[in-house]
């Protein structure tokens, strides 16, 4: 099973693996949700959505259906 | 020596303080207004820059690039590419800030692009030391090829440098700091050879996106083998968003160190109380009802000095002006008018005042991400907790600040349904008779009754928005891709000096724009009320003391027989008598009648009308408006008219009621529809009837 962004558990860090363009809006590659950065998984919402997130330095929250699209490697400590 | 006038833009991320920034440079010398066509807020501020160069400042709307989504910043890449524009920038100042420098610098890359002299400011440098940050600030000059100025707007640092480095923006390279055509060298090659008096980047942005410029027609493009399919479009906007981040980071490696040993966790130690699943939901309902305790407590003394001021002002024209129709006028349209109108300023003002702190702390976001799944039930997003909230001021702003919402369907329901939380218009209605009928005493010896009152009917309109929604959200057949992204800002202590702003700006524009409505209305009605059609008008004196009844009464008794018999015979009071038989149901008589048909223009006419209608109609001794309300009786019931039972009609009348012709307007405008406006006037004026009218039955 891949590992996307909704599967992180709370505090955990993970790198951006690749993801189809046309699913994820343009606004989120602006804010910095590209292929390498790194992503953390700071906060998750009351009900478990939105994530809030720290992606390449920027904070942000999204919904958990648009994390489930972003494929991402985790870091192992 | 020749004055010169530059034209500067300010333009940033939003979060980034580029208001701030702009109101240090610009004081209070700032013109807002609406950009011509669209209900963008176009703020434009002067500074004088040295002795001989003044600047227009022009605060465009914040961005998080130029790849258009919304209105708001379509505005912006019109104005930075349309040179006939009257405000096109000689120079452009990009604001960023030092936290996000990552992020801020993707719009300076493509600003840049666009040849025009630009300066990065980097903002709240006063974090710096805070958060273990140190910039090699000549290597990023020379690579991002500008003048950088560090500022701090919130401790007033940098803004010297940055009106001399404006004043020398001739000084500054045009050449852009990457070459972001190589992405696909073939398709812009071919472009810039068909074009070759054209911007390449303007010509992109013009491909990628719905927006027209003056000396650039989409046709002669589109007529062309330029066309590509969206997602081939799409894909090339993500490489150039690589390729600008790739250069972004390579370039922050050697310029910007971060130690984060130094950092400090006080932002995500106050994120895991405020998004808290218990503690979050308690703390953002204890702001709220403070807030609208504090509307009604602490605006109560100042509310009363002027509305009795008012009184005696009117009381002091009538008696040392001429008498005469002029002092009429004077004495009872337009004083109590004005005065209907400025008795509102201290409860508006806190509003404002509470909304922009919250705004400006960074929690309205926090509130966002609490809020979202739950209001995802209703069909709403938690971007909608921001309009429903700002609507408690004016559901005109409100209706704009719902452009954020990606998702149309959530955004349309948003828009239908924003118009029923309270707004300020309803305060002035409200405060009126919740003061008549609802005692001034105290629950367990804190709780006031009327701001308890006053807390419920915000709740009230609150649930019937949610409920609304609810319902559209099962009966409106509208499919969209659901999309949120919500940037979470840095906690921030709000800056005295923007609030204030804020707050002069919101007051001003409601005294000056409701207040020119009302104080017109006054006199109309002023005029209908001191005029009548028939004979019995004129002759109410001779009509009244002929009556046997009357004989036995004083002079001061037979005088307001006749004022009150004059104001029934009166054009106005024709009108509202002809529609008393629908009102009377409701427990209202035909003063309150007439005062219900002059706000269907704006909710808060209904005060100013009844000030009006009550100054003709009474006698001197009880001057405050509020007073002669609370003693008018029905002839019929011999009953107080504002009683329990009509008062909370009348309030339920207005909570639901749709009585504003500029949120109709706003609606037609964002909707692009006459069908949403329509809906919103005819279901909830008749809503509100309904529940008036059974809310009146079972309590009288």
């Amino acid at each position: 099973m891949k590992t996307t962004i909704a599967n992180l558990r709370k505090g955990e860090k993970a790198i951006i693996k690749d993801f189809d363009a046309d699913i994820i809006p343009l606004k989120l590659l602006e804010m910095g949700c590209l292929p390498g950065n790194t992503v953390q998984l700071l906060q998750i919402a009351p009900f478990g959505d939105p994530l809030y997130l720290n992606v390449n330095g920027s904070h942000l929250a999204i919904r958990i259906e648009t994390a489930r699209e972003i494929e991402v490697d985790c870091i192992t400590k | 020596m020749t004055k010169q006038n530059i034209n500067v833009a300010l333009i940033g991320n939003p979060n980034t303080g580029k208001t701030s920034v702009f109101n240090q440079l610009t004081g209070l010398n700032q013109q807002v207004g609406n950009y011509p066509g669209i209900t963008v807020e176009k703020k434009v501020g002067f500074c004088k820059l040295a002795h001989n160069i003044n600047a227009n400042v022009i605060d465009l709307p914040g961005t998080y690039s130029l790849n258009a989504s919304s209105a708001d910043e379509s505005v912006v890449i019109e104005l930075l590419l349309n040179k006939n524009d009257k405000l096109f920038p000689d120079v452009i100042v990009v604001v960023s800030e030092v936290e996000n420098l990552k992020r801020n610098l993707l719009l300076f890359t493509q600003i840049k692009d666009l040849e025009i002299p630009t300066i990065l400011v980097i903002n709240m440098i006063d974090r710096m030391k805070l958060k273990g940050i140190s910039l090699d600030i000549p290597f990023l000059e020379e690579h991002l090829k500008t003048k950088i100025v560090l500022v701090s707007s919130r401790k007033n640092i940098g803004i010297e440098e940055l009106k001399t480095a404006i004043t020398t923006y001739k000084t500054i390279t045009t050449e852009a700091c990457l070459n972001a055509s190589s992405i696909d060298d073939d398709y812009f090659n071919t472009l810039r050879k068909t074009f070759p008096n054209q911007s390449l980047y303007k010509l992109w942005l013009v491909i990628t996106q719905d927006v027209n410029f003056a000396d650039l027609n989409r046709k002669t493009l589109e007529n062309e083998s330029f066309t590509k399919s969206k997602s081939e479009l799409k894909k090339l906007q993500q490489k150039e968003t690589i390729k600008r981040y790739q250069f972004i980071n390579d370039t922050l490696k050697t310029g910007l160190n971060i130690d984060s040993s130094i950092a400090t966790d006080f932002r995500s130690k106050l994120d895991r109380i405020l998004t808290h699943k218990v503690w979050g939901y308690l703390i953002f309902f204890v702001i709220l009802f403070g807030i609208f305790q504090s509307i009604f407590e602490w605006s109560k003394i100042p509310m009363d000095f002027i509305d009795s001021s008012f009184a005696s002002l009117s009381t002091a024209a009538s008696e040392n002006m001429p008498p005469g129709a002029f002092t009429n006028l004077i004495a009872q349209g337009i004083i109590p008018g004005i005065g209907g109108i400025l008795m509102f300023i201290p409860q508006i003002t806190f509003l404002f005042l509470f909304i922009s702190i919250l705004e400006e702390s960074g929690y309205m976001s926090r509130v966002v991400f609490l809020m979202d799944k739950i209001m995802r039930r209703f069909g709403l997003s938690g971007k909608s907790v921001v309009p429903l909230i700002s609507g408690t001021a004016c559901a005109i702003p409100a209706i704009m600040a719902t452009r954020n919402i990606e998702n149309w369907k959530e955004r349309l329901i948003t828009i239908l349904v924003t118009p029923l939380t309270t707004c300020s218009a309803r305060l002035p209605v409200y405060a009126i008779i919740i003061g008549l009928v609802i005692p001034d005493k105290y629950l367990l010896g804190i709780l006031n009754l009327q701001g308890l009152t006053l807390m419920l009917l915000y709740l009230i309109g609150f649930g019937m928005a949610i409920l609304s929604a609810y319902i559209l959200n099962k009966v409106l057949q509208l499919n969209c891709k659901t999309f949120f992204v919500v940037e979470m800002p840095n906690y921030k202590l709000p800056m005295f000096k923007n609030v204030m702003i804020t707050v002069v700006e919101k007051t001003k524009a409601f005294v000056f724009g409701a207040g020119k409505i009302i104080l017109a209305i006054s006199v109309v009605l002023w005029f209908l009320a001191s005029n009548g059609p028939s004979k019995d008008f004129r002759n109410a004196e001779t009509i009244i003391t002929s009556k046997t009844e009357n004989a036995t009464l004083s002079k001061v008794e037979i005088e307001n027989k006749i004022a009150a018999y004059k104001l029934e015979k009166s054009y106005i009071g024709l009108m509202g008598k002809t529609i008393e038989p629908a009102i009377s149901p409701l427990g209202y008589d035909w003063k309150i009648g007439v005062a219900i048909i002059s706000s269907f223009a704006a909710r808060e006419v209904f005060v100013g009308t009844l000030a009006t209608i009550y100054s003709v109609g009474g006698s001197d001794n009880d001057n405050t408006i509020r007073n002669r309300m609370k003693e008018e009786i029905n002839p019929e019931t011999d009953q107080k008219i504002f009683n329990f039972a009509s008062g909370i009609s009348l309030l339920l009348f207005y909570a639901f009621a749709m009585q504003c012709i500029s949120t109709l307007a706003v609606t037609k405008k964002e909707t692009n529809s006459w069908k949403w406006p329509l809906g919103q006037l005819v279901f909830m004026s008749s809503f509100a009837y309904i529940v008036a009218l059974i809310a009146y039955q079972l309590l009288k």
